[in-house]
């Protein structure tokens, strides 16, 4: 609770900031602003408390998504402040949006009411729709934040349809009483009910990107700022997947034998789909964006698996998709700023005078691979133990031929970089972004190696 | 924990080459780091003591997984083929001039130290991600220092042997899940779950892609050839002499203890594909006029005898694949390198541009005649011995698949012996005004070669003592 108040002021001083025309202070206040608000955040540890009459509950679920969340977003603005230092105008609408939304994925993670997922859903996506469209005189920003605006909208109708329906049936908001309701009914329960959840699962899933509800994420990449992408690509995503299992968890765990098959089609077409699809992106950006709809599908392949504790491993899972996402996107962003475009032609032969910056793509599409010892790898290999466990040996099979196919198209820019002959491009680094880039390397191999720090916490 | 020391020297080795910025630099600390290695793998083997080798510390949370190596009779053998091959493959590189060297030779010491942890981990985790690591270190060899078409044949072999090997780990987690809570990876447990006759046939099914594809046994082999011969000398002789013993370790840890039933129900067909690998590998490589592209093709049919014996499960195969994956390393290697010199001096190495080296190079003639009688299996060469006992145990097994595994030796006869005929001997069909015999360096690289396959030729027992306990403990 504390860490939302915290976020909230943040956000307004830095209205403040804004409107004192001291721009200068904002980047800093924000990046100790949002070190503090993860410190109450991971105070809160173990302690288990509801708030307003049961909306919120805050429990180590929820704190160990909000710190990856927050130190998500965090990254994000760091970059953010090198990716504008050219931008004369103020931009501190930008910075404040993205700590609404912020906000919103903190809510999503920590609901206990379905009220309060949707007041944390839009919050989070009202304040996305802006940002996409932030490049104003870019048309495909324009289209962008317009695609975004209208698919979100969508959803949220049917997410907030499907809320309504369950209301109707259990008379409830409250997750646990929901949970109950399923549970005591379940011989009986009325098809509003089935309806409902459907509805609401399908809300969701267009916000985390499955198949069949992803068409606007790759648009909708390639039209926002490379910053805006990253913040979509890991906090949208982490928020949204935390948001399905807490809901999952809370209401639906009885019900496994009604969504399990929906789910494992839904899981098994989305990798399939994404990575065959990926295939085929000439651009940089839009390769990313297929490659975030596939790791949606292994993610959704651990909620097959709920009750064999597989939290643990979808937490390592995000964390380790967000850090080679993230990794990736900056290293598009540096490039996309000498050459104004992310063909994947202009990676070629980037390798003989850019080291850093090769090998930490390198790094992040290995790890996103699943190569050992990386951090993607440990996730996989969690979730496709967990979901083994349960008993889905074809999902894991698809799952695999995915993966396979997967290392297919990450390997393109690897290949351009390091393979071919190419431009004699030097993408200058300031000795910081050198350590930057180091440091998210090293922790995507550290994650690798130690995977337990993260799994061993829920 | 001198073995936990060995990983240690070689992964350091791998990195102070990368940041040393220079060739001359790195090819020492690569060379001096090998050298070391190959001391103190010596060392271990001679006072074998589980206090030198055995290491297990448990890793966070790791799902029951353990950093644990340790070394059998088995894996010894491997782990000395990799230290002793490894500075002669880094010493055959030390006249060439690759664009970035100290890449270069970080890379082979990370491949080492990859090689190195397959054959000593004791825990299928441990094994699985040290057996994809040493994908990486070879992909960027072939990649970046491969010849024609490389991206393109370097891709197809990383993306099939991924596969391959995603299908291992689905086996691994299977097992895995299978042992009793709390789960645990580590080579006791896993041998002793008791699985299913469907979940056995399964699981030998996945490590059989696996480790086919890694050989490569037929129909598997497709990455093999052309990846042998786009990646410069030192991949191939990585790839050919270490890398591949990797699937038949596999087979020899994993199928023959874990799945001896479904091995006895299937054994046929993987016994089949193996030596139909033999025969139709042996076939094309008459043909081949490319001196590198027939040693592939050599590769695939020598390996499938190896398989083939290792599938038919008695104690002559078994012995015979252990000792054959030894030999045929280091014969392997010994040509490539005496291919690479051959290349080096005439620019090329197609047999039709060449002839009558041996009139101007008696002794690389006598070299390359050895290597090739090592590799054709004559008595009192290391090829010999183990391709006797290969056949004795298939004879043991089916009498016919070893009259058809044996036209093998007639096969490698017949391509080797006529290349060298034309490549040695004839008339010079290019004459170089500066034309020098072996070098002191090339004669230092084989000399070691040409003592271990006398020595394993006429006096095995040796190494195949060394072997023989962990050998029995399998099969039983």
């Amino acid at each position: 609770m504390s860490t939302l108040i915290a976020l909230s002021a943040l956000a307004i001083i830095t209205m403040m900031i804004g409107a004192w025309h001291k721009y200068k202070w904002i980047v800093p206040t924000l990046v100790v602003g949002m070190l503090v608000a993860c410190g109450l955040n991971i105070a809160d540890w173990n302690t288990n408390i509801h708030y307003y009459n049961e909306m919120m509950v805050v429990d180590n679920f929820a704190i160990a998504f909000n710190t990856i969340l927050i130190l998500m977003a965090l990254l994000v603005i760091i970059i953010a402040g090198h990716y504008f230092r050219n931008v004369v105008k103020p931009l501190d609408d930008v910075y404040i949006l993205l700590v609404f939304s912020l906000i919103g994925g903190i809510l999503m993670t920590s609901f206990a009411n379905l009220v309060m997922l949707f007041i944390g859903i839009e919050t989070l996506s009202i304040s996305m729709y802006v940002l996409a469209g932030s490049k104003k005189f870019d048309n495909l920003a324009k289209e962008a934040s317009m695609k975004y605006f209208l698919m979100g909208s969508f959803a949220s109708g049917f997410l907030l349809f499907g809320i309504a329906l369950l209301y109707g049936s259990s008379g409830s908001f409250n997750l646990t009483a929901i949970g109950s309701f399923a549970c005591s009914h379940s011989a009986d329960l009325p098809k509003m009910f089935y309806v409902g959840m459907l509805l609401t699962f399908v809300g969701l899933i267009f916000k985390i990107a499955a198949v069949p509800f992803h068409f606007w994420v790759p648009d909708v990449y390639q039209g926002s700022p490379t910053v805006i992408t990253a913040f979509m690509a890991t906090v949208v995503k982490v928020a949204g997947i935390a948001a399905i299992f807490r809901l999952f968890n809370h209401c639906f765990m009885g019900l496994q034998p009604f969504w399990a098959n929906t789910v494992m089609i839904i899981s098994a077409a989305t990798i399939l789909l994404a990575n065959l699809t990926a295939l085929y992106q000439r651009t940089f950006k839009r390769l990313l964006a297929y490659s975030g709809i596939a790791h949606t599908g292994y993610l959704l392949m651990a909620l097959l698996a709920i009750n064999t504790h597989s939290m643990g491993a979808v937490l390592l899972y995000l964390t380790a998709y967000s850090l080679s996402t993230y990794a990736a996107l900056v290293v598009l962003m540096l490039v996309k700023d000498f050459i104004y475009d992310d063909k994947m032609e202009h990676y070629q032969g980037l390798a003989k005078r850019n080291p850093f910056i090769a090998v930490t793509l390198a790094v992040s599409m290995l790890s996103l691979t699943g190569i050992p010892p990386l951090a993607g790898f440990m996730g996989k290999f969690a979730i496709f133990t967990a979901t083994l466990e349960s008993g889905y040996l074809g999902l894991v099979i698809v799952a695999v031929i995915g993966s396979a196919i997967s290392l297919a198209y990450y390997l393109k820019p690897v290949i351009s970089m390091f393979f071919r002959e190419g431009g004699q491009i030097v993408i200058g680094l300031t000795p910081w972004l050198r350590i930057f880039l180091v440091l998210l390397c090293l922790a995507q191999l550290v994650l690798g190696l130690v995977p337990g720090l993260i799994t061993q916490l829920l | 924990m001198i073995l936990l020391v060995i990983l240690l020297i070689a992964l350091l080795t791998s990195a102070l080459s990368f940041m040393s910025q220079e060739g001359f630099r790195a090819k020492w600390i690569a060379f001096s780091g090998s050298i070391l290695v190959f001391i103190l793998s010596v060392y271990i083997t001679i006072n074998n003591c589980e206090c030198h080798t055995t290491f297990d510390r448990a890793l966070a949370g790791n799902f029951g997984a353990h950093f644990s190596i340790g070394m059998d009779g088995l894996s010894n053998l491997l782990i000395l083929l990799t230290t002793f091959l490894t500075p002669l493959i880094i010493l055959s590189a030390f006249n060439r001039t690759y664009r970035r060297p100290h890449v270069f030779y970080g890379l082979i010491m990370m491949m080492e130290m990859a090689l190195i942890g397959v054959f000593s981990a004791r825990d299928g985790l441990m094994f699985y991600i040290f057996w994809e690591l040493a994908l990486i270190p070879i992909y960027f060899i072939c990649g970046l220092w491969g010849s024609t078409d490389k991206i393109r044949i370097t891709f197809k072999f990383f993306v099939y042997t991924l596969l391959g090997s995603l299908f291992m780990l689905i086996a691994l987690i299977s097992l895995y899940l299978a042992t009793p809570t709390p789960h645990s990876f580590s080579f006791e447990a896993l041998y002793a779950v008791r699985m299913s006759p469907h979940m056995e046939t399964l699981v030998f099914a996945a490590f059989f892609v696996a480790f086919a594809i890694k050989i490569p046994i037929f129909p598997f082999h497709t990455w093999q050839p052309d990846t042998y011969t786009t990646a410069p000398y030192q991949g191939s002789m990585l790839l050919a002499g270490i890398m591949l013993k990797m699937g038949i370790y596999g087979i020899l840890r994993f199928i023959i203890p874990l799945c001896p039933n479904a091995l006895a129900e299937w054994g046929w067909l993987a016994v089949l594909l193996s030596v139909t690998g033999i025969i139709y590998a042996s076939v094309i490589a008459i043909r081949q006029d490319n001196l590198k592209r027939m040693i592939a093709y050599a590769s695939i049919a020598h390996v499938g005898l190896i398989a083939a014996g290792a599938f038919v499960l008695n104690a002559e195969g078994i012995r015979g694949a252990t000792i054959q994956m030894i030999s045929h390393g280091i014969n392997v290697v010994g040509l490539f390198a005496m291919i690479e010199m051959i290349q080096v001096r005439f620019k090329t190495r197609k047999i039709s541009e060449l002839g009558g080296i041996a009139g101007q190079a008696p002794v690389m003639a006598t070299f390359f005649m050895i290597m090739i009688l090592a590799t054709v299996a004559l008595p009192l060469t290391n090829g010999f011995v183990g391709e006797f006992l290969l056949l004795l145990g298939i004879f043991e097994y089916m009498p016919w698949v070893a009259g058809v595994a044996g036209l093998t030796i007639v096969f490698t006869a017949v391509y080797l012996l006529w290349m060298n005929q034309r490549v040695m001997f004839g008339k010079p069909k290019l004459i170089l005004p500066d034309f020098n015999d072996l070098t002191t360096r090339e004669i230092l690289i084989l000399s070691p070669l040409v003592i271990m396959i006398l020595w394993i030729g006429i006096y095995p027992a040796t190494f195949l003592n060394i072997a023989e306990p962990a050998l029995l403990g399998l099969i039983h």
